[in-house]
C-alpha cells in the first residue's frame, strides 16, 4: 500500500514538450511510472518519449483515462494549467513549476475545491511510491522500498534524508515534497491523515522549515489524531529573526512561525525532533522497536 | 519587493485612500526649495526598509518650516540598523483623535487574502496581537468576487460609530483591496489610520511589500524599486538565478537548494559557529553559476572560511565536481573552502574534487566542523 499514487496510476504530463517536460518524461517512465501522454498546445498528433501529445487536458484525459496529471509550464501559465486539469477531472495534480505569483495560487483554490482535486505544489520535487510510480523530478536511485512514510518542504534536503533512511535500511512507502511557497495545496495534516489511514506506514518522518503554522498544525493534528508515531526535523532554526512580511506577518502567525515554537509544539505532541538530519533515521528505529 | 512609505503613500492617492499632504526630499536644501514657506505642523520621517525607526529617533515633529530644515538634517545621512537613511518625508502632521490599523496580507492557512483590523492601531500593534488576538478583526476574502461593500461596512462597524466615519473607512478598505491585487501585493497595511477631531478619516503611515514572483507584470511597481545596498546585493545574485541573504556570520556557504541551505547554515551554529550568509545555487551543475556565487560569497569581508554542500540527486555528483573544478581554477582567492558531496555518483566526484587539493568530506557534520575550524586560522 501507499498514498496518494500507486502502479494503477495514469499520469500525463502538462507541458510535455518543453525541455524539463520532456527530460522528466523519460526520467519517469525509466522508473516504470505510467506516463499516458502529455499536454501542448497545438501540438496534438506528435510524440515524446514515445508518448502522445493533446493539445488539451480534456482531450488527454478522454483518450487515456489519465487520473494525475505533473505540471511543468512555465510560472506565468502555472495556475492555468492547474485549473484546467481540475477542471479535466484529474484527481491528483503535481506542480512543479517554482516562481508562480502567490494571488494565482489563492485564484487557484476555490476552483481545486470545486472539484475535489488534491494538488501537490507548486513548487516541489514531487512524490514518489518506491518500485511503483514516480511523479516529479525526484532522483529515483535514493528512494527503497518500505514502511516509513515521508513529508517534506524542502527538495534537496529531502533527497539528504532519504539517503539517509534508506543506508540505515529503512524504505519508505510514499516521499512527498509538498513545496515551500506561502499558498500552496496539501499541507502536512492532509498528508498525515492519509499515512494514518495507510496499513503500510509505520511511522513518518516531517521536514519542515521555519514560516507560517504548518509545523504547528501538524503536531496539534498528530497529538489528537495519529497513533503512528512521527518524527520531525526543522530546517532554519538558526536564520535570523526580523527576516519576515512586517506587522502583518508576525499578526497573522503570531504565536508560531519560529523554529523554537514549532519544536516545542512537536515536543507537546511527544514528537521527537532531530538536531541534525543525521539523527533521524536512528529517532525513527527508536519509534519502530527497531 | 519592498517600497518606501512615501511611495506607499502615493499610490494611496492614487486609489483615492486620503492621505495628508508631503514632500520627498534627498537633501536639507530640497526641503527647503520644496515644502511650502507657511509655518504649520509637520512630521519629518525617515524613508528606510527597515521598522522600529521611530525608535532610532528616525522620526521627528516641526513646528516651523525652519524647525523642518533642522530636523531633515539630522535624520538624513543617519544610520538605522546599519542603513543610512537616503530621503526624508515631510508631510503635514494632523490632529490625532484615535488611532486604528488595517492591513492585508495573503494567508497561508486560508489560503486567501485575510483582512486585519483594530481599534487599537500604532506602533504596539505586534503586542496587541500577542496579548489580546481578540482584539484583532480578521476577514477571509473570496478572490472571486473581491472585498464587497458590505463586507467593508460590517469590519468598519467595528471600529466606528458615526455612519459618515463608518462609510469613510469602508470606501478605504474596499480601495485598499483593489490596490492589493492589482499590484500583485503580499502586504498592505495602514498604521495608523486615524479619526481626526474634524471627523475626517486619515491613512497616515502606509507600509506595502510585493511578490517577487508576480513583478513580471507589474512593471509600474518594478520601476518604483530603490533598494539598499544588502537588497541590491540580493537582486543581484536573483539576476543570476541565486537566492542570496546576507547575515552576520563569519562562515560562507554554497548550497544546491534552500531547504538544504538552512539546514547547513543550522549545522553550522549547532557546531559553534555563524553562518556569514544563505545561499542556494539551485539544481544545476553550471560552473558559471559556482564562479558567480563564491564572487558574491568573498565579496563579503567578514567571510574566513567557505563550505561547499552539495547533494546531488537529477544533477550527479561527476558533473558537479566537473563544474566545481572549473570554477575554482577561476576563482583566486586565500579564504579556505571545505566541500562536501553527497548523493548521486558521490564516489566519482569526490575523486574529480580531489584534484582540486581542496578538502572534501562526506557528511555535512564533518564539512561544519571543518569549516569552523579553517575560520578560526
Amino acid at each position: 500500500m501507499s498514498i496518494l499514487i500507486n502502479k494503477y496510476t495514469k499520469v500525463i504530463v502538462q507541458g510535455i514538450t518543453g525541455r524539463d517536460g520532456a527530460f522528466h518524461t523519460s526520467k519517469m517512465k525509466a522508473y516504470g511510472t505510467n506516463v499516458v501522454g502529455g499536454t501542448s498546445p497545438g501540438k496534438a498528433g506528435q510524440e515524446v518519449e514515445g508518448v502522445p501529445v493533446f493539445n488539451s487536458v480534456e482531450d488527454a484525459v478522454k483518450a487515456t483515462g489519465a487520473n494525475a496529471s505533473v505540471i511543468f509550464v512555465p510560472a506565468a501559465f502555472a495556475a492555468d494549467a492547474i485549473m484546467e486539469a481540475s477542471y479535466a477531472g484529474i484527481e491528483l495534480v503535481v506542480c512543479i513549476t517554482e516562481h508562480v505569483p502567490v494571488q494565482d495560487m489563492i485564484k487557484v483554490t476555490p476552483v481545486l475545491k470545486k472539484h475535489g482535486t488534491k494538488l501537490i505544489g507548486a513548487n516541489c520535487p514531487g512524490l514518489i511510491t518506491p518500485d511503483e510510480c514516480l511523479i516529479g523530478i525526484l532522483p529515483a536511485m535514493i528512494f527503497k522500498k518500505g514502511n516509513v512514510g515521508l513529508i517534506s518542504r524542502s527538495g534537496t534536503l529531502t533527497y539528504e534524508v532519504v539517503n539517509m533512511l534508506t543506508e540505515s535500511g529503512l524504505g519508505q512507502t510514499t516521499c512527498v515534497g509538498i513545496g515551500g511557497d506561502a499558498v500552496s495545496g496539501l499541507y502536512f495534516i492532509d498528508l498525515l491523515e492519509m499515512y494514518e489511514n495507510d496499513p503500510a506506514t509505520e511511522a513518518v518522518v516531517l521536514i519542515g522549515e521555519i514560516g507560517g503554522d504548518a509545523e504547528e498544525q501538524a503536531a496539534r493534528f498528530i497529538k489528537e489524531k495519529m497513533t503512528k508515531p512521527v518524527v520531525a526535523f526543522i530546517a532554519g532554526q538558526s536564520a535570523p529573526p526580523g527576516k519576515r512580511m512586517g506587522h502583518a506577518g508576525a499578526i497573522i502567525s503570531s504565536g508560531s512561525g519560529t523554529a523554537e515554537e514549532k519544536i516545542k509544539a512537536f515536543k507537546a505532541a511527544d514528537v521527537p525532533v532531530a538536531k541534525e538530519p543525521r539523527e533521524i533515521p536512528g529517532l525513527v528505529k527508536e519509534k519502530l522497536g527497531l | 519587493m519592498k517600497i518606501h512609505e512615501y511611495q506607499a503613500r502615493n499610490l494611496f492617492r492614487k486609489y483615492g485612500i486620503p492621505v495628508p499632504e508631503g514632500v520627498v526630499c534627498h537633501t536639507v536644501d530640497e526641503v527647503k526649495q520644496n515644502v511650502s514657506d507657511k509655518d504649520k505642523l509637520r512630521v519629518v520621517k525617515a524613508q528606510v526598509h527597515v521598522g522600529g525607526r521611530g525608535k532610532a529617533g528616525g522620526v521627528k515633529l516641526a513646528n516651523t518650516k525652519a524647525e523642518a530644515v533642522e530636523k531633515a538634517g539630522q535624520i538624513l545621512g543617519m544610520d538605522i540598523k546599519g542603513i543610512c537613511v537616503e530621503k526624508v518625508l515631510v508631510a503635514d502632521a494632523v490632529d490625532i483623535e484615535k488611532e486604528f490599523y488595517v492591513g492585508l496580507i495573503n494567508d497561508r492557512n486560508t489560503k486567501s487574502v485575510t483582512l486585519m483590523a483594530s481599534a487599537e492601531g500604532g506602533v504596539e500593534i505586534e503586542e496587541v496581537a500577542k496579548v489580546s488576538p481578540e482584539k484583532i478583526i480578521k476577514m477571509s476574502i473570496d478572490p472571486a468576487i473581491g472585498l464587497m461593500p458590505w463586507q467593508a461596512r460590517k469590519i468598519a462597524i467595528q471600529l466606528f460609530a458615526d455612519p459618515k466615519e463608518i462609510r469613510q473607512c469602508a470606501n478605504i478598505l474596499v480601495k485598499l483591496y483593489q490596490l492589493y491585487v492589482d499590484t500583485d501585493s503580499s502586504l498592505a497595511e495602514i498604521n495608523p489610520l486615524v479619526l481626526t477631531p474634524d471627523k475626517q478619516v486619515l491613512a497616515i503611515d502606509g507600509k506595502m511589500n510585493f511578490d517577487d514572483n508576480a513583478l513580471y507584470r507589474q512593471k509600474e511597481i518594478l520601476s518604483m524599486r530603490e533598494a539598499d545596498k544588502d537588497e541590491l546585493k540580493e537582486i543581484e545574485a536573483n539576476a543570476k538565478g541565486l537566492s542570496y541573504i546576507k547575515l552576520d556570520g563569519n562562515i560562507g556557504c554554497m548550497v544546491n537548494g534552500a531547504g538544504l541551505a538552512m539546514a547547513t547554515m543550522d549545522m553550522i551554529k549547532l557546531y559553534g559557529g555563524e553562518p556569514a550568509n544563505f545561499l542556494d545555487i539551485g539544481g544545476s551543475s553550471n560552473p558559471q553559476k559556482v564562479v558567480d556565487a563564491m564572487n558574491i560569497l568573498l565579496s563579503d569581508q567578514n567571510v574566513k572560511s567557505v563550505m561547499i554542500n552539495i547533494f546531488g540527486g537529477i544533477t550527479r555528483c561527476d558533473d558537479v565536481a566537473r563544474g566545481l573544478v572549473i570554477a575554482l581554477d577561476q576563482i583566486k582567492t586565500d579564504v579556505p573552502i571545505v566541500i562536501r558531496l553527497s548523493g548521486t555518483n558521490a564516489k566519482e566526484g569526490l575523486e574529480i574534487i580531489k584534484q582540486t587539493g581542496l578538502p572534501v568530506v562526506e557528511t555535512m557534520r564533518e564539512a561544519a566542523q571543518t569549516a569552523i575550524e579553517l575560520s578560526k586560522k
